[in-house]
């Protein structure tokens, strides 16, 4: 049997290795497929569902989907584009998303996302939930009202000995990701940064070191979101 | 029967504001207020946040000077930080900065005199409404128009590349700034093609005293004698006296010219300043301790700067300032509408010091940022385009902001306001029958010259409604017009 699989991504015709999720073959074939909760690197959860495709006229996750021979795979389409736009909405409202002042504007995800598919207000009312931030841990702060609980942190900030440093707190609606008691000294200042660069928004802020980037070098003020996908070079095999 | 009349929103300044008159019996002023109806409450909502947000978060209350929120905040977070108190940056730090500060003092200044105030000036104070706002000037006086809107777009270009955005940028930053100017940026604001650069607005910054003065010599009326009040005056200086819109000492002058601040240390300011809350505005009115709250008030802005300073460091600027301070007798000049004088020898100035830093080889290299020891609480001034600006923050162990107390520009020139107010309308409509739009808008020029930012808030020029209320001497209402 091949180690190589064929699909079609929206009709075109796309190659993976057998095995590979579905979010990074298409990448590898130039295809954009949105993501938040995933993260290169790390185990895929499924969580956020921003990532839903159609296979086969199912629908499904592509970060956890394996790519299998001859998948039909709808991606830009415009049922699952709402789907993914509300998604989007609902996360903003569900929290206290104030874009203005966060540290991580111009390089938060969840904001790119929006602007890619251009939400202007959402169509939902805003929860204004109170929440707290966390600043008693010396190294980060974790502000809660912008965390929409993708479990990034958990997965990939780990100790050496593979424990999360992050964790969840709570349950149901009062859900909580916070760093764990136990394991906070080991968040070591490169862990801090790196837990900084794996959140999707901006939930953790390395402290004392805020807005050293310039406007115009963040990461989507000059390419949004998924360009970088889409605007490469693809080596056929 | 006496009357109560009110004229609100105030219209052509930031934000917004009402005017009460009370009239008695005979027509007589018996009381006039000018009331900030707006409360915003940063200063409870920036508590709990991180203090290194707060020079992005509290810019926030401006869309017109942003930049000034800004670089206070900076400013006090740069004690924070164990950076020193306004003088420890490194150079290319402070000099980003000061550029930052400059284009925004440029832009702004330029907005108010040819957006705001210049209607009044071309046209007349009780002329026809609907030719008396930027559209008349536009349509009438092309050229200035042009002027107007080109100075305030290069004074944004500045912002822009020192802060990165036109409005509400990140550029300054605890201990610093997080940019250098680049050399594309830096040759564009210097040579850049048809009117965006600098030479041609240090030009026009020139052509707009001349027209100012040609203007003064033929309505000394309105420039001289329309309003004239004895106050006080507070700005800060350089340490050798020089006018320094972005950092030195706190001085203030009394109404001849005498030191009643000498050179104090901001960080202190709380020892000799304090504010008095009044029922009837959201706006506190700021007094010095040792004078006390009846006549410790004291004026800021453009012409209390040039009531406090005593030279110019620009060339073209100080010969302005010169003839600026023959005119007066070397003594403050006590006259509101002189305020317009000093903002056009302010934008001279913002322009000539534009032009000596965009020279400067330190905007393009050098280290950024510096700390040193952190400690928990921090003041930071600015001389904003309207005045001294006030910021100061305590901070947690944990980082987070436990107090503020922001005292802006408009807040300083409350009472100032209020004197004016009073006695343009003593002098526009006592014993008059009828209040007429012109006699309004008497009151309104006079409240313009300040350029008050009310709520920090922009609003479209010369169209906002005027309501107008006449009330009896029971408080019952018995007219009400309105004026589109």
């Amino acid at each position: 049997m091949s180690q190589y699989v064929r699909f079609t991504v929206d009709g075109t015709e796309c190659m993976g290795i057998r095995g590979q999720y579905l979010v990074d073959a298409a990448r590898e074939n130039g295809v954009y497929i949105p993501t938040l909760c995933n993260f290169p690197g790390v185990k895929p959860k499924g969580g956020c569902r921003i990532c839903t495709v159609r296979v086969n006229g199912k629908l499904m996750t592509a970060c956890t989907t394996p790519v299998a021979e001859n998948m039909s795979v709808e991606n830009e389409v415009k049922d699952i584009n709402e789907l993914r736009k509300s998604i989007i909405e609902l996360l903003f409202i569900e929290g206290n998303h104030f874009c203005p002042a966060c540290e991580k504007s111009g390089n938060c995800e969840l904001q790119a996302l929006a602007y890619r598919f251009r939400i202007m207000v959402p169509r939902f009312p805003y929860q204004f939930p109170v929440r707290k931030v966390d600043a008693t841990h010396p190294r980060i702060i974790k502000e809660q009202n912008r965390c929409i609980l993708c479990k990034r942190c958990i997965r990939a900030i780990t100790d050496e000995n593979g424990r999360s440093i992050f964790a969840y707190r709570r349950r149901s609606a009062r859900v909580e990701v916070v760093v764990d008691p136990k394991l906070g000294k080991q968040l070591t200042e490169e862990l801090a940064q790196k837990a900084m660069d794996v959140c999707p928004v901006g939930s953790i802020i390395v402290k004392e070191k805020g807005f050293q980037i310039p406007i115009g070098a963040r990461k989507y003020d000059t390419m949004p979101i998924g360009s970088d996908i889409e605007n490469m070079q693809v080596k056929k095999i | 029967m006496g009357q109560k009349i009110t004229i609100e929103p105030v219209t052509r300044v930031e934000g917004h504001g009402k005017v009460t008159i009370h009239l008695d019996n005979e027509g007589k002023i018996e009381q006039t207020r000018l009331h900030i109806v707006e409360f915003r409450g940063f200063e409870r909502f920036v508590q709990g946040r991180p203090y290194w947000e707060m020079p992005v978060l509290v810019q926030r209350l401006c869309g017109i000077c942003p930049v000034s929120h800004h670089l206070a905040a900076a400013k006090a977070m740069d004690v924070i930080v164990g950076a020193g108190t306004g003088e420890g940056l490194t150079p290319t730090g402070e000099k980003m900065r000061r550029l930052m500060h400059y284009g925004q003092i440029f832009q702004s200044h330029s907005l108010h005199f040819f957006h705001l105030a210049s209607p009044d000036l071309l046209f007349g104070i009780d002329s026809d409404p609907l030719k008396r706002n930027i559209i008349g000037v536009a349509l009438e006086h092309r050229d200035l128009a042009v002027q107007g809107v080109m100075m305030r777009k290069y004074g944004q270009e500045v912002i822009q590349a020192t802060a990165g955005k036109k409005i509400h940028g990140t550029g300054a930053i605890p201990g610093g700034i997080n940019k250098h100017l680049s050399e594309e940026e830096r040759d564009f604001l210097l040579h850049g093609d048809d009117y965006m650069n600098i030479d041609k607005m240090i030009s026009w910054s020139q052509d707009a005293l001349e027209f100012f003065k040609e203007y003064h010599k033929k309505n000394k009326g309105i420039i001289d004698s329309f309003v004239e009040f004895p106050s006080s005056h507070l700005s800060l200086v350089r340490k050798d006296g020089a006018l320094d819109l972005y950092h030195g000492v706190l001085r203030a002058v009394d109404t001849d010219g005498k030191k009643i601040l000498h050179d104090i240390d901001y960080q202190d300011y709380d020892r000799y300043i304090n504010e008095e809350v009044k029922s009837w505005s959201y706006m506190k009115f700021p007094y010095l301790k040792e004078i006390g709250k009846k006549n410790g008030w004291y004026t800021v802005g453009p012409l209390a700067r040039m009531n406090t300073a005593e030279f110019i460091d620009t060339p073209l600027a100080q010969k302005e300032f010169e003839l600026f301070k023959q005119y007066n007798g070397g003594k403050p000049s006590n006259k509101s509408m002189h305020m317009h004088w000093a903002r056009l020898i302010e934008i001279l100035h913002s322009a000539e010091k534009i032009k000596q830093l965009l020279n400067d080889p330190d905007l393009m290299e050098g280290e950024l940022v510096i700390k040193g020891t952190k400690c928990l609480e921090g003041v930071g001034l600015i001389e904003a385009p309207r005045g001294t600006l006030f910021h100061h923050y305590k901070i947690g162990e944990n980082d987070m902001i436990t107090m503020a107390n922001l005292i802006v520009s408009t807040t300083n020139n409350n009472q100032p306001m209020n004197e004016a107010v009073n006695q343009v309308a003593v002098k526009v409509m006592t014993g008059k029958k009828e209040i007429t739009e012109g006699m309004m808008n008497a009151v309104e020029v006079a409240i313009r010259a300040y350029d008050p930012c009310l709520s920090c808030a922009t609003h479209a020029l010369g169209q906002m409604p005027l309501e107008f209320e006449v009330y009896d001497a029971d408080n019952q209402l018995i007219e009400r017009k309105f004026k589109h």
